[in-house]
């Protein structure tokens, strides 16, 4: 599997997330400027602060060239993984629903969390079980997912909820404990947790690892 | 509330959190102005102000609607537009 780890200016987390990714098979950074992401299998937008955060998380960096590509591969069905900063930009590129707000107590918050796989009809969740628990740090400013509640209705009601924070965990005001959803069409997830930190038992946790794993093992099945 | 055609014009735009979202930044300075004595003040929202100048202020509407603002959490104003 080729993995392309997309990188904007700002980009802070592109290393570790570059590191998880090949593990599970050949991983490449990608620039902003470009336009094309032919001979990839999966792409993955690191965290980090684009374009400085300015205007609103992920607002500038969605209008990037890079991203017309990355909706040309989730268009055609490909793999994309948002983490934390990459989780705000496909919100605000419109590839996902809801918005991530500032966090309720104003805070940046560092720290490990407990998260539920809500759903493992994702290509980062499938060799998961809904229910398992994946200890895995959180580090954000404006984490707190939101979205009108008919959208939230239809998210849990179409099984698009991909990860909840367990109960007590929730860091940030997230509506309904959501910390991760998917696409309509099932292969764009995002989520703020981040999964790249926490693949070696020497970082805390390896639990991060089974998202990239999953998208790996899915195109040796395919 | 724009006139189009000719010239330049100086706008702002008025960025404010919708009506019912939380807004953790307004309660903050909300909380700590009774600390000034300031013990009267109720519903502090805080948004973000953008002034610009363009040569087609026709377009302000969507320019705000594409970038300024995040319509889904957001609502926006253009409030002064001088010659």
């Amino acid at each position: 599997m080729r993995f392309a780890v997309v990188r904007f200016p700002g980009s802070c987390d592109d290393r570790d997330a570059l590191l998880a990714c090949s593990r599970f098979g050949e991983a490449h950074f990608v620039d902003h400027r470009e336009s094309d992401l032919a001979g990839f299998d999966c792409v993955v937008i690191p965290g980090g602060f684009s374009y400085g955060d300015y205007l609103r998380a992920g607002a500038l960096a969605g209008l990037s060239p890079v991203m017309g590509a990355v909706r040309r591969f989730a268009a055609a069905g490909g793999p994309v993984l948002g983490i934390c900063n990459g989780f705000q930009v496909l919100c605000e590129a419109g590839l996902l629903p809801g918005a991530l707000l500032p966090n309720c107590g104003l805070r940046f918050v560092c720290r490990e969390v407990e998260v539920e796989v809500a759903s493992a009809a994702t290509p980062f969740t499938r060799c998961t079980e809904p229910g398992t628990r994946l200890r895995i740090p959180v580090k954000h400013q404006s984490g707190r997912y939101w979205a009108p509640p008919d959208v939230l209705d239809t998210l849990e009601r179409t099984g698009r909820v991909v990860f909840r924070y367990a109960p007590g965990h929730n860091p940030n005001g997230s509506e309904r404990n959501i910390a991760g959803v998917v696409s309509a069409e099932g292969n764009v997830v995002g989520l703020m947790p981040h999964p790249e930190h926490a693949v070696d038992a020497l970082l805390g946790s390896a639990d991060g690892a089974v998202l990239f794993e999953c998208v790996a093992r899915a195109e040796v099945a395919a | 509330m724009v006139e189009t055609g000719g010239g330049a014009v100086k706008a702002r735009v008025l960025i404010r959190p919708k009506q019912g979202l939380l807004d953790p930044q307004g309660q903050a300075i909300e909380r700590a102005l009774p600390a000034l004595g300031f013990d009267s003040v109720r519903d502090v929202r805080v948004g973000r102000l953008v002034e610009l100048e363009t040569d087609r202020p026709e377009r302000l509407q969507e320019l705000c609607e594409r970038l300024l603002c995040n319509t889904l959490i957001e609502e926006f104003e253009i409030v002064e537009v001088e010659p």
